[in-house]
């Protein structure tokens, strides 16, 4: 989080990761990611749930990992030398690896060019991913709310 | 000597050897004859005093002297093990922890020097029964007594001894110090010691002779000065002045107890002469009367002064409070070996790098620095899991004191009973064990007092007289869990209801809504205690939530189940990121799974034809028992396939008397593994415990066969 001065008014920004899922881009808060590494072999996971790929070994842990397809419905991942599994540190402490198409940049949004996304309470969507779009010259970016991504299906 | 660099070693073999004591005095309780015991512990009791007397721990040496001449006795059968003996032996390993414990401390044994159980053991050596307590003012051993006072005499009566002791002149607060005392009927002794002249380490000798005195009395002078001494700047000989109430010929065998010391010189002084006329002139004849009363406060000078003598003396050994011995890990020799292979493939990776680094083909560079990385990040997961595994300790070593605690329990409450153990092999981490103690000695306690019934009570229920309280072990998937259970007659929970009512914890409706479960789990809150008495043993309120609050802190949970009349189970499950297991690697499809050895009994190779049918489920006919068969590549997951193999290879596990064959496509191996969680977030069934990193850094995940019975 950065702030900068406009005219006097005081601007918030935030740094995003930006990965492409299917043909759209996401950001992801770059507080929450701890770790980006390639593609390594996953161990299914039996019975857990369906958008869990599985658990791979970061330097000894065992940790989750998550397709990003899957959960949003899309068509089955593709291995590619672009895959990369996103490590994230939540603020439960705990770490789970999120599976994107592409990591493609560091980008930097200031307050000013999101569009937040409009809460209805009374309509209140159980998969609330996102958090608003971020406009990045001409890209849209989709900035995901990663602990309503993480957290379990309700 | 300065034998602070051996103290360690000194402390953990004490440590060790006093445990094989008693377990061999549990042993000797049961079997009075067992030859192999009386050994051990002849040969323990021995070596005990080897390295105490090595140590200069004279008072602990004496001690187990005693008990390895009462074990002599015993071993060439001249006498026989009586529960008076066992109860004695038990006193003097008591007073041998003690020992022990101040010497962690301080470094020090201290001045106790048991004398009661001393002598009492020299009476059961020469076939007396013991005696009750003899008083504590005799401080030699008897036995040696005469020999001893004999020396004395030759070396005090010896005329070719120069009393050195003679030419001290005093101080006025030293003055004071003797006036005091003579006026309290003490004997105010000078004492001149003649070191050997061969011997090494003088100013050792002299530390150990002054340490002899203190015992007897207080040291009110020295020549040359207690520091002079210490920094060895005396030559054969020194003179103290020593109040004492003990007589000539003991202070005598006293410093002749320390070796190397040629001849003493001891004499009264004439206090008359020191103090000058204001003494009584009737000073001499004191020895008759034998006042009893003692002054602290008149004796305060020659207190400090003896005081600021001991400090100085600490000041090398000690300079702050802290115990002065460090936390040690004995650790196995094959776990060392393995950190040291692990260290030797380290450098062989660091060594890769550099090549790599050398080489200048620009080509295969990025891949074979790749392979490289890979190799050393495998090599750094596995160093890091084998010092973890060197923290892992087995429990044995908090709950082997246990049996003892039940034995003097049990003549304390005067209920038999024999404490059962299981599973002390199981792992636990350092710092789990180091806490998990005091918890488990309070479940015991509360089950030998609470839990066992009165012998009258348990006749009446048609119960064994002998009360049973087991402690087991084991590991369960990702938890260690420890079981206390006892036979005895359970919680009463009506009185917890009761009790709980009166207290005011919850009102009457809530009692009546409350189950029986919630009720037991009042026994947690903090001071409920329903002992009707308090008793030493237990009941003081402080026990069942200190026992929860501790083992929560240590991220475990505890649960009671209790039956009237039956006894009642406490579990305490820990949970363990670090466990590791035997487990036997599997195969099935593509994948890799671990099964927990100890769940496993045998391996079969069982024909398809062989499979019945039982209610339309599969099952086997083993040896007389049927066995459903279990699919784990179906129950799995596993994308269906066509069965062609003409036989299967089915892995029997067992709970309890339950068993289930589990069916594999292949066999691995034994592997010795770390479990680890799947971590948050991901949902996992009761079929798998945990997860395991395999050699190759691959994942595997671990069966719980538990769950598939």
């Amino acid at each position: 989080m950065a702030e900068i001065d406009i005219n006097g008014e005081v601007i918030e920004s935030t740094q995003y990761i930006v990965v492409k899922i299917d043909d759209e881009q996401y950001g992801i808060d770059i507080q929450y990611v701890d770790n980006i590494v390639r593609m390594q072999r996953i161990t299914r996971v039996p019975k857990a749930q369906p958008y869990f790929e599985g658990v791979i070994n970061l330097r000894g842990e065992v940790i989750p990992v998550m397709s990003m397809r899957k959960k949003f419905g899309l068509a089955d991942d593709v291995e590619t030398n672009k895959t990369r599994i996103i490590i994230v540190k939540t603020e439960a402490q705990a770490l789970v690896g999120i599976r994107v198409d592409e990591v493609r940049e560091v980008v930097t949004l200031y307050d000013n060019v999101i569009e937040k996304r409009s809460y209805d309470k009374n309509k209140e969507e159980a998969n609330d991913y996102l958090l608003g779009v971020g406009k990045n010259g001409d890209d849209l970016i989709s900035l995901l709310n990663i602990n309503a991504v993480i957290a379990e299906d309700v | 000597m300065d034998t602070s660099q051996y103290l360690e070693i000194f402390i953990d073999e004490t440590k060790e050897h006093l445990q094989s004591l008693s377990d061999h005095f549990m042993v000797l309780e049961k079997e009075p004859d067992n030859a192999d015991t009386i050994n051990e512990i002849f040969r323990s009791a021995h070596t005990l005093k080897g390295m105490a007397g090595t140590m200069g721990f004279v008072n602990m040496q004496n001690l187990t002297h005693k008990m390895e001449d009462v074990f002599s006795v015993i071993r060439d059968g001249n006498m026989k093990v009586t529960p008076d003996l066992v109860d004695l032996l038990f006193r003097g390993l008591d007073a041998l922890e003690a020992y022990q414990d101040n010497i962690i401390n301080t470094s020090s044994e201290g001045d106790e020097t048991n004398d009661d159980i001393v002598n009492a053991l020299i009476s059961m050596k020469e076939g007396k029964a013991p005696a009750a307590a003899a008083p504590k003012t005799e401080s030699a051993p008897k036995a040696e007594e005469p020999k001893k006072e004999e020396a004395a005499s030759q070396s005090s009566g010896g005329d070719n001894v120069a009393k050195k002791y003679l030419d001290i002149s005093f101080a006025d607060f030293e003055k004071n110090a003797i006036k005091e005392a003579d006026e309290q009927n003490k004997n105010v002794y000078g004492i001149t010691v003649y070191i050997q002249e061969n011997c090494l380490l003088k100013a050792a000798r002299a530390f150990l002779v002054f340490k002899e005195l203190e015992v007897l009395g207080e040291v009110v002078k020295s020549v040359p000065t207690v520091q002079d001494i210490e920094d060895e700047k005396f030559d054969l000989d020194f003179s103290v002045i020593l109040i004492t109430d003990a007589t000539e010929n003991k202070v005598v065998a006293a410093i002749k107890t320390v070796s190397e010391i040629e001849k003493v010189a001891i004499g009264k002084l004439n206090v008359a002469e020191i103090v000058g006329g204001d003494a009584k002139a009737d000073s001499d004849a004191k020895q008759d009367a034998a006042q009893e009363s003692k002054s602290e406060e008149s004796a305060k000078p020659s207190a400090a002064a003896a005081k600021k003598a001991k400090e100085d003396k600490k000041a090398p050994a000690k300079s702050s409070g802290k115990p002065v011995v460090n936390r040690s890990v004995r650790v196995d020799i094959e776990k060392l070996d393995d950190l040291m292979n692990q260290v030797s493939e380290l450098i062989i990776a660091k060594n890769g790098l550099v090549s790599v680094s050398e080489s200048d083909t620009a080509s295969t560079d990025s891949q074979s620095f790749t392979e490289q990385i890979e190799y050393l990040e495998r090599i750094t997961t596995t160093l890091h899991e084998s010092i973890m595994k060197v923290r892992m300790v087995p429990i044995e070593s908090v709950v082997n004191r246990f049996p003892r605690m039940i034995r003097d329990l049990s003549k304390k409450l005067d209920k038999p009973m024999e404490l059962y153990m299981s599973g002390e092999d199981t792992e636990l981490d350092r710092t789990v064990i180091d806490e998990i103690g005091d918890p488990l000695m309070h479940l015991l306690r509360n089950s030998a007092d609470h839990g066992i019934e009165s012998l009258e009570r348990r006749k009446e229920l048609g119960k064994p007289e002998q009360g049973s309280i087991y402690l087991n072990a084991s590991q369960v998937g990702n938890n260690v869990v420890i079981e206390v259970k006892d036979d005895g007659g359970g919680i009463d929970v009506e009185k917890v209801r009761a009790k709980a009512i009166e207290r005011g914890t919850i009102t009457e409706e809530q009692a009546e809504a409350m189950e029986d479960k919630d009720i037991i789990d009042l026994l947690f809150l903090p001071s409920f205690s329903t002992a009707e008495k308090i008793t030493d043993v237990s009941g003081r309120g402080v026990g069942l939530d200190v026992v929860r609050s501790k083992i929560e802190g240590l991220g475990g949970d505890i649960e009671v189940r209790s039956k009237k009349d039956e006894g009642s189970v406490f579990t305490i499950r820990l949970p363990l990121t670090l466990a590791i297991i035997q487990a036997l690697m599997i195969e099935l499809g593509e994948e890799k799974y671990a099964i927990p050895l100890n769940s496993i009994e045998t391996i079969e190779d069982v024909a398809v034809s062989d499979i019945k049918y039982v209610k339309s489920k599969e099952v086997i006919h083993l040896r007389g028992t049927v066995i459903p068969l279990v699919r784990l590549y179906d129950l799995l997951d596993f994308p269906p396939r066509e069965e062609t193999e003409d036989n299967i290879t089915v892995v029997i596990v067992s709970k309890g008397d339950k068993q289930a064959g589990l069916v594999v496509d292949n066999l691995i191996g034994q592997q010795e593994i770390v479990i680890k969680p799947l971590g948050k977030y991901i949902n996992i069934e009761k079929i798998i415990s945990g997860a395991t990193i395999l050699g190759d850094g691959e994942v595997a995940l671990i069966l719980d066969a538990n769950a598939l019975v």
